[in-house]
């Protein structure tokens, strides 16, 4: 399947990165590309074997339900772009 | 034409473990802004979740309350969107294999029970607060809530009405509060219910578009929300329009439902499996723990007070509205005989249940104990003092006068039971009434009452009742 | 002085020839000179560091040194430390001052280590020759107009100049292995979940995994003797017994088996290149090991499953960067939704942005069974060959990269080559296998040539034991770039 200008717009504004037209049409050139690169693994067969998602064939390990952390609201807000009365401010949320 | 309401919900039960999901913030409500949000919380470079026992094990109690199956390999899975209180711009749940799947909830709507079928209940995080007061026109998030622990249950679309839908609420709300995985606080946000509403020409069988209803948090709410909803929408249809379907918010200061702002874009989350959390196992043997420390279910003790004391299903389904009550009510009718049990179930339901209410009190915090409520039903029981008395000693408990006894003695209400004693006061009542007792023999049954009546006057009211009707039946009838 | 391994320096150190302070300062003032035609480090704190020496100094003299108890090294820049500036190579960063430190640099302060800087990196890790960092290209010490590899190229290039006796990388495709390779150095990924991630800036957490960089395999272990470890913090950690990987180094080889992959010697492979691991394999032979024919089938695969996998992984991983709570934040927008896409198409270059537009494109609604599923079918296909190789064989040996360093410029306009250079890493890491590299010649241009060899699961020791005892042999592992040292 050929990838489209719209693809590409789609994909940035899900990921929430700007791009202007010239932007999109130089990023779709070089994705046909790569998924020229990608497109040979989906001709292989794959049925009947399982997705690997993880490195190694492990289970989850827990952790106690215990409270570990203190207040570091100051040492982690010291590098934020713009805080008040100890919050993160953003534009204005509309719900 | 007439219209069937189809209703499922999805709730979200912030689980009652001290740390967070994936985090060790702690989880307790209404610190400062910030300052429970740890590096795992704000999504710091590097971090890494770790799960928490307590939440897997709270979404297994509660898959075993319900009658679920428990899986036992479950997954992990990122769900992928940009918000501000969201700080990982994705939010670690689980899609494709949830760790409890099946389970039914039973609801009653006045002598009718229902079955609601649950499609899943999975573990995920909670998102911050976005609040939106003014900072200078700008909203100011606080991740204190973000990585608290959730178990969203959903339902299948089995509820047909609002009232269904409050029902199923309030019962899950009385089981997640029973099992301890929940502390069911509504205005802080532990307990609250997104509902998809859809509504369809009787008899048809395929379902209309959904509207889902976000964020409901108390029970009033949900009431008020699905039925503006169900109007609404069976009045655009009515007027020729179709229902798209669409996220809204309910207004309780309007009572309407409304379309959000935000558009959260065309819901492509892009789930996959979060490879930084392997695959949760559940153990036979962690499986057995939790069952082994499961306490009896609401449906269990109302069939056991049932057979028990021979409570009405509606009276122990009163008394099984908490564990606390449940657990109240079997201490105070502790080894009673049926008739004995009942009245303890009456003085509960009766004038305990009023004097809490009007004082907005839990049962933990009754002023009368259990044991001293016992000692209350049992002298009504032996006949000591008439129910009606009780009342009189209850409200002398409730106010701190001590025992039943010692309010008894303290207050002369003693019963007069000395058929000696009785004799005397019905035979100066009867040569009094020679009228009534005239009537009574002529066959006006009604003449009877009046004289038990005088009877309990003459004595003050002390007069044991029973004793008294046998005492008049057998002087009248000689 | 600056031209000694890590494990000389413990001894100088030890028997009192140097302190800490003189040795860290000596390196301080090498990459002062040097750093500027070389881009080495992203960041150099001469206080902090000497800070650090003279703490490292104290705790000798009070008599509680341990073996690197003093040693200088240097951080990838993808590791956070406390205080310090953690680019990840990136503009969306350039203002982040760590407010914790990783479980590597944890554990390296613990071990007494002194850290010299922060080195540079591709962007997010996200390339195979350093030219994707938003602090401008690392060149190669062999020659200024190619390329160190990348992503580990701050510090590959840093060890090669002899501006560290050793330091951290990280491998997601190679990133280790590669630039150690086009630098003449030695480089070792461990096996997945060896080395905490805790700390490290993801990139794509399934195959991200860190590593000790440095000039002799014995120096390697060193070091992954004090990186490795299980750490709590990170779920995919693995709870193992300590070790000491330098336990068999002197073990002879007879009877090493050795599993060359037909794949790994087809086209694509510079001839040069071929001709020193050739010359490699030969010397083993000498030293009592045999040969055996095997076969990696899927191995070709790797690499477009790679960049399914892994841009999926990233595009998820760097949502966080959103300009709201650290990190670059553009100057001007009108909303909510401008104020991210503006940010984080200004925080981050051509190559991330290329790699998140992929991986949400693979994942997006329609496309995630035949992508990213299918992807992952593969890679357990890719995992299944070398568990099959393993039956025959101890180790896998072949190239690390199928040429030597290449020009600066020469593929960053093409990605399709760019990725391809990474032919000969990806699929150990989709494994979760340990892989390293090691100096094992020249091409005809006097550039060097790496070795890989890849061991089975947890076998680090048995590769560090296989290097080792080639190095005793060879000294292509000594050959110090020209005008250096």
């Amino acid at each position: 399947m050929a990838l489209t200008l719209d693809d590409v717009q789609r994909a940035a504004h899900l990921a929430r990165i700007a791009v202007d037209d010239a932007e999109a049409g130089a990023a779709l050139a070089q994705l046909t590309r790569v998924f020229g690169l990608i497109e040979q693994m989906r001709a292989v067969e794959v049925s009947g074997i399982s997705p690997m998602s993880h490195a190694q064939d492990l289970v989850l390990r827990l952790r106690p339900d215990a409270v570990t952390e203190g207040d570091q609201r100051d040492h982690f807000q010291a590098i934020a772009p713009e805080v008040e009365a100890g919050l993160y401010l953003v534009p204005k949320v509309i719900e | 034409m007439k219209w069937e309401i189809v209703i499922g919900l999805e709730t979200h039960a912030q689980l009652s473990t001290v740390s967070k999901i994936f985090s060790g913030a702690a989880t307790a409500f209404g610190a400062a802004p910030n300052t429970q949000a740890c590096g795992v919380d704000i999504a710091l470079p590097g971090v890494l979740p770790v799960l928490n026992t307590g939440a897997v094990e709270r979404a297994i109690r509660f898959g075993l309350a319900v009658g679920a199956k428990i899986n036992q390999r479950s997954i992990f899975a990122r769900k992928n969107y940009f918000y501000p209180d969201l700080p990982k711009g994705y939010q670690i749940s689980q899609y494709e294999l949830p760790i409890v799947e099946g389970g039914t909830v039973t609801i009653r709507l006045g002598d009718t029970e229902k079955t609601v079928r649950l499609t899943r209940a999975h573990l995920e995080e909670d998102a911050g607060k976005s609040l939106h007061e003014d900072f200078s026109g700008r909203t100011g998030i606080d991740l204190n809530r973000a990585g608290t622990p959730l178990l969203e249950i959903v339902s299948e679309p089995d509820m047909r009405s609002a009232e269904e839908a409050v029902a199923y609420a309030r019962a899950l709300h009385t089981l997640v509060r029973w099992i301890d995985v929940c502390d069911g606080n509504m205005q802080e946000g532990s307990f609250r219910c997104d509902a998809n509403v859809s509504v369809r020409p009787a008899g048809s069988t395929t379902l209309g578009t959904r509207r889902e209803i976000k964020n409901l948090n108390s029970f009033r709410f949900l009431q008020q929300a699905i039925e503006y909803e169900v109007r609404w929408q069976i009045g655009e249809i009515e007027d020729g329009r179709k229902i798209q379907q669409a996220t809204v918010l309910f207004d309780p200061d309007t009572g309407e439902t409304r379309m959000m702002r935000t558009k959260e874009d065309a819901h492509d989350y892009r789930y996959f499996p979060d490879p930084d959390l392997l695959p949760l196992e559940v153990t036979a043997e962690r499986l057995a723990a939790v069952r082994a420390a499961m306490p009896a279910l609401p449906q269990a003790r109302r069939e056991q007070f049932v057979v028990q004391y021979g409570l009405t299903v509606y009276d122990a389904g009163l008394l099984t509205a908490s564990r606390e009550l449940a657990d109240y009510f079997a201490a105070v009718a502790a080894g009673a005989d049926a008739r004995v049990g009942k009245l303890c179930a009456n003085w509960i339901c009766g004038a305990l249940s009023a004097r809490l209410n009007e004082e907005n009190l839990e049962i933990g915090q009754s002023r009368v104990s259990a044991a001293q409520l016992r000692k209350l039903v049992d002298r009504i029981a032996d006949g000591t003092i008439s129910g009606k008395m009780g009342k009189d000693v209850f409200d002398a408990m409730w106010a701190g006068e001590g025992d039943a006894d010692r309010i008894i003695a303290a207050k002369g209400l003693k019963q007069i039971s000395d058929s000696g004693e009785l004799e005397k006061i019905v035979d100066q009542v009867l040569a009094d009434n020679a009228q009534q007792v005239a009537d009574f023999r002529a066959g006006r049954e009604k003449a009877f009452n009046s004289l038990v009546g005088q009877v309990m006057k003459a004595s003050r009211g002390k007069a044991n009742p029973q004793q008294v009707n046998d005492i008049l039946r057998r002087k009248l009838a000689a | 002085m600056s031209n000694v391994t890590l494990k000389e320096l413990s001894v100088q150190l030890a028997a009192g020839a140097c302190s800490s302070v003189e040795l860290s300062r000596d390196f301080i003032n090498k990459i002062n000179s040097l750093n500027k035609d070389l881009g080495c480090f992203i960041t150099v704190d001469a206080e902090r560091t000497l800070a650090q020496a003279k703490a490292a100094d104290a705790q000798r003299a009070a008599g509680h040194a341990g073996p690197l108890t003093g040693v200088p090294l240097a951080h990838k820049d993808i590791f956070c430390a406390e205080g310090w500036l953690t680019t990840c190579g990136s503009r969306m960063l350039a203002n982040f001052v760590a407010p914790y430190d990783a479980h590597v640099v944890e554990r390296c302060n613990a071990a007494g280590m002194v850290t010299l800087g922060k080195t540079n990196m591709d962007e997010f890790a996200m390339g195979s020759s350093n030219e994707t960092s938003y602090y401008g290209p690392v060149r190669n010490p062999w020659n200024r107009d190619l390329v160190p590899g990348g992503s580990s190229g701050g510090s590959a290039a840093a060890v090669a100049a002899r501006l560290a006796p050793a330091a951290t990388g990280t491998d997601t495709g190679g990133s280790i292995r590669q630039p150690a390779a086009l630098t003449g150095i030695c480089g070792l990924k461990p096996t997945y979940g060896l080395v905490s991630r805790y700390g490290m800036i993801a990139f794509a957490s399934s195959l991200d995994q860190a590593g000790p960089m440095a000039r002799s395999a014995e120096d390697l272990g060193l070091l992954l003797n004090v990186m490795a470890g299980h750490d709590p913090r990170d779920s995919t950690s693995l709870e193992r017994p300590a070790e000491d990987y330098n336990r068999d180094l002197e073990k002879p080889l007879q009877g090493l088996r050795i599993g060359l992959p037909q794949e790994f010697f087809a086209a694509g492979l510079a001839p040069d290149v071929q001709r020193a691991v050739e010359a490699a394999v030969a010397e083993y032979k000498k030293l009592g090991a045999t040969v055996v024919d095997i076969s990696l089938p899927n191995m070709e695969l790797s690499v477009p499953v790679y960049y399914v996998l892994a841009p999926a992984e990233a595009s998820s991983n760097l949502s966080r960067f959103d300009g709201v709570r650290y990190g670059h934040r553009a100057a001007e927008y009108t909303d909510l939704m401008d104020m991210y896409k503006r940010s984080r198409a200004e925080g981050f270059g051509a190559e991330v942005k290329r790699r998140i537009l992929i991986g949400t494109y693979v994942l997006s609604q329609g496309y995630y069974d035949a992508y990213y599923i299918h992807a992952q079918k593969l890679r357990r296909l890719i995992a299944g060959d070398f568990a099959a190789a393993f039956k025959q064989c101890d180790v896998i040996m072949g190239p690390t990269s199928p040429t030597t360093a290449f020009k600066l410029g020469e593929k960053s306009a093409d990605p399709v080559q760019m990725y391809l250079s990474d032919i000969y890493t990806i699929a150990v890491n989709l494994a979760g296998l340990p892989g390293m590299s090691i100096p094992c010649g020249f091409d005809g241009g006097g550039l060097p040539v790496g070795l890989q060899i890849i061991g089975n699961y947890f076998d680090e020791a048995r590769m560090l034991n296989v290097a080792h005892r080639y190095q005793m042999v060879t000294e292509w592992h000594q050959r110090v770039p020209p005008g250096i040292g």
